[in-house]
């Protein structure tokens, strides 16, 4: 599947297109198909995102997965920050981005 | 310590307006992306992987408590709670809402600090010798010099607008602390004939082609520094590529000009430039140079500590360098705890630090290259004082030089441009190698590690360096060999094929191992690497 | 919005441009056109029958504009010196700075901005060909002279 993702323009946050607005969950991203671009850029506009792009991603049984380490770690937050993390309190989380 | 005058604070506070106007514009929606990314760059505000990131200078890594303690504040209050020291002396907060980037910068200004050229392709923060003003055999404290650079190269109306970045770099010492000749123009101040002045290195760098940087002139004197470096960058920024990223650093226009056809163009630049009246008058470098007159530093003292405490006297010979004073010395505070985020300090730590700078090293303290701390006038009596604060906060680790004292790009954990993370192999390594007597046997062993080519993490300089990269989606890691950013500068030589992060943990231990069989008496690791040269560590590594 | 932006006192060159190539050849003409990469000191021979000088930004991250500026300034031209193509108004002081005394930006420049830009910073560092006291001097005002 194709989903789009950026930074929340003026928090920074990592977002994700969830079909009807952005979610922080990765987990909440939908298939834009072809409109990703579309999209991209009338949220852009919109001043909603910054720096919005497509990615590919598969769903697996833990939810969608980003198909690039780069962006499982942009789901997650830094691994060596646990803490700092959306998944504060599970310890072995960092291990979803390898 | 230098102190801004109102000329320096009011440009401050004027830059300060400036980037708010241009923050407002952008939240508003009058300046789309593509017009702000370069303004916010101007001022070192980056978007990276989790949220923007401000990277604000510490001009040649001189810092006074008050600064600091500003700087943990402003980690606490508009952060989470912490900040990361880098290689150019400069810290980095990573989580940046845009909307406060203007109201940080102005917190900044109130102790005179300011986050100015700290990206683009302009001159950037002046980096220095972190023992500058201390050490028994400098020439000259370099750093009125590159406060006088840094004062020339704030808004340089010609040299904004670079083919590419600019790094300079000034120091005083047969001793490089700094990388000198890893930096597009390098300056190593010399004395002849009574008369303070320049060797001038240029076109070093790291990056996807490391260099080191060729001698180019041995004598600029200090009078004439700024019209000689205005010729340096005139000749690059008329002729240094611009067609490739990738190759428009000076180091490029030079090898690809020749050494001695980039001479003879600055030579012929500066004849004409010395004519035009661009050079401070020595009364400036004088005033600037008062700043940095020895504090006074009281006479005396005791000059013996009592060694009773074995994890005490641990600290101190591996963390506490000689001072020129008498009864003074030079602590090296790490950043490099076991199993930690090297160049990462807690708000907490970061107001601790200010403290003990004020309380015991004159009100001053250094940000090293190699992302530690430094208190740079320690009474040798209040050593032991410093050391049970700092291990109360987790400040005490006794790892100078050693090979957990490791230096590392935030890498893919933060970082928009790595390949690969830095961080948790630095960990891996930290924990591997954690025993004190085996870090103590091995010596100065300097590990660098960069989670992409950009080589922010200078593995080229490592004695053992470290490269991430990205190998169909996973993580990899190529080792090298036998670099050094120190006065031997020197750049490293890929092995062979790369590792997963277990694997060159495992590569680097067997090339300590066949270190320390092969070694002569008092040979560092570079030592015995120079002398054996590549083929035997890579027969221990994939033999 | 602001299309064409002059500092000169009376009138601006009309006159077309023409390429550094065809000027330095046989041309009469009065007004060149320097495009980055060129080489702004083949021009000083001829600096007496110039006019106008336009140096073109093809983008403005492109600097060599800022030097071919001051190397014809620093050579003693008096005529009309133009900062024409991607110019920012966030630019304006530092071309001001080189010698630039008229822009025409493909993009045309908010007023507001403009009076902003260039009323932001009271003082400078540097010494250029502009005639501005740097910093320095107003620091030393017994020792540097002018």
């Amino acid at each position: 599947m194709k989903i789009l993702t950026g930074n929340d323009l003026g928090t920074g946050d990592v977002i994700w297109w969830a079909g009807d607005g952005w979610s922080r969950q990765v987990g909440d991203s939908v298939d834009v198909g072809d409109k990703g671009e579309d999209l991209a850029r009338a949220e852009e506009a919109a001043l909603r995102v910054v720096g919005a792009y497509v990615i590919d991603a598969t769903v697996t049984a833990e939810g969608v997965r980003p198909a690039h380490i780069k962006d499982r770690i942009r789901a997650l937050g830094p691994t060596v920050r646990p803490d700092l993390t959306l998944k504060p309190n599970d310890a072995d989380a960092g291990n979803w981005v390898i | 310590m230098y102190r801004y005058d109102s000329y320096d604070q009011s440009i401050v506070d004027a830059r300060v307006e400036e980037f708010r106007d241009q923050t407002q514009r952008r939240l508003a929606g009058q300046l789309t992306e593509d017009q702000f990314k370069p303004l916010r760059l101007m001022n070192g505000l980056y978007l990276q992987l989790h949220a923007y990131m401000l990277r604000v200078a510490i001009p040649y890594g001189t810092l006074s408590g008050r600064q600091m303690r500003k700087l943990g504040e402003i980690a606490a209050k508009y952060d989470r709670g912490y900040g990361h020291f880098t290689t150019r002396q400069n810290l980095q907060y990573n989580w940046i809402k845009l909307a406060d980037a203007p109201d940080i910068l102005a917190e900044l200004a109130t102790v005179e600090m300011h986050a100015i050229q700290t990206s683009g392709n302009c001159i950037r923060n002046i980096s220095s010798d972190q023992y500058a003003g201390v050490s028994a055999d400098e020439v000259a404290d370099p750093r009125p010099w590159a406060e006088l650079l840094r004062q020339w190269s704030t808004f340089h109306p010609e040299f904004t607008y670079l083919p590419r970045k600019f790094k300079i770099a000034v120091i005083a010492s047969e001793d490089d602390r700094s990388a000198m000749r890893l930096h597009d123009i390098g300056l190593k101040l010399v004395s002849r004939d009574g008369r303070t002045g320049a060797e001038v290195y240029a076109g070093g760098g790291m990056g996807r082609t490391p260099m080191v940087a060729p001698l180019i002139r041995d004598f600029v004197p200090e009078d004439e520094i700024v019209s000689y470096l205005e010729a340096c960058l005139r000749v690059y920024n008329r002729y240094g590529r611009r067609d490739n990223k990738y190759k428009a650093r000076i180091k490029i226009l030079v090898h690809e000009l020749g050494v001695e056809e980039y001479k003879r163009q600055v030579e012929e630049e500066f004849a004409h430039m010395r004519t035009l009246g661009l050079n401070p008058p020595t009364e400036e470098l004088d005033r600037i140079r008062a700043y940095f007159a020895g504090p006074a530093y009281e006479t005396g003292l005791e000059d013996s500590i009592d060694r009773s405490d074995p994890a005490f006297a641990l600290w101190v010979d591996r963390q506490v360098a000689a001072h020129k004073q008498p009864g003074y010395a030079i602590v090296n505070i790490s950043l490099k705890p076991r199993g930690g985020i090297p160049g990462d300090a807690s708000a907490e730590q970061i107001a601790l630090v200010a403290e003990l700078a004020e309380q015991y090293s004159l009100d001053e303290l250094r940000v090293t290259h190699a992302q530690n701390l430094v208190l740079p006038h320690v009474k040798m009596a209040d050593l032991h004082a410093i050391w049970q604060k700092l291990d109360e906060a987790g400040l005490a680790e006794a790892n100078l030089d050693l090979i957990t004292d490791i230096i590392a790009c935030p890498g893919l954990d933060y970082c928009s441009l790595a390949n690969a993370r830095s961080i948790p192999l630095a960990q891996k390594l930290s924990e591997r190698f954690a025993a004190a007597d085996r870090q103590k046997e091995l010596g100065e062993l300097k590990v660098k590690i960069s989670g992409c080519i950009n080589a922010c993490g200078h593995h080229h300089a490592g004695h053992i360096g470290v490269l991430g990269v990205d190998r169909k989606g996973v993580e990899n890691f190529q080792l090298s060999l036998g670099g050094s950013g120190a006065e031997d500068a020197s750049v490293g030589q890929i092995t062979g094929p790369g590792f997963s992060e277990d694997g060159v943990v495992d590569a680097i231990e067997k090339v300590t191992n066949l270190y320390l069989e092969q070694r002569e008496e008092g040979e560092r690791f570079l030592d015995t690497y120079r002398r054996l040269g590549m083929k035997p560590f890579k027969e221990a590594i994939y033999g | 919005m602001v299309e064409f932006l002059s500092f000169r006192e009376g009138e601006t060159g009309q006159e077309p441009a023409v390429t550094v190539e065809s000027f330095t050849g046989q041309s009469n003409s009065t007004a060149v056109r320097i495009e980055a990469g060129e080489d702004a000191r083949e021009l000083l021979p001829h600096l007496d029958r110039l006019s106008l000088v336009e140096v073109n930004f093809p983008a403005f991250g492109d600097g060599r504009g800022y030097s071919a500026a001051r190397i014809l300034r620093e050579a003693g031209y008096q005529g009309e010196l133009r900062a024409v193509g991607d110019v920012l108004v966030d630019q304006i002081v530092a071309m001001r700075r080189c010698g630039f005394d008229s822009f025409r930006p493909d993009k045309a420049l908010d007023d507001a901005a403009v009076e902003r830009a260039l009323h932001r910073y009271d003082d400078v560092y540097q010494k250029t060909i502009d005639g501005r006291r740097p910093i320095w001097a107003k620091r030393h005002p017994e020792t540097v002279n002018g």
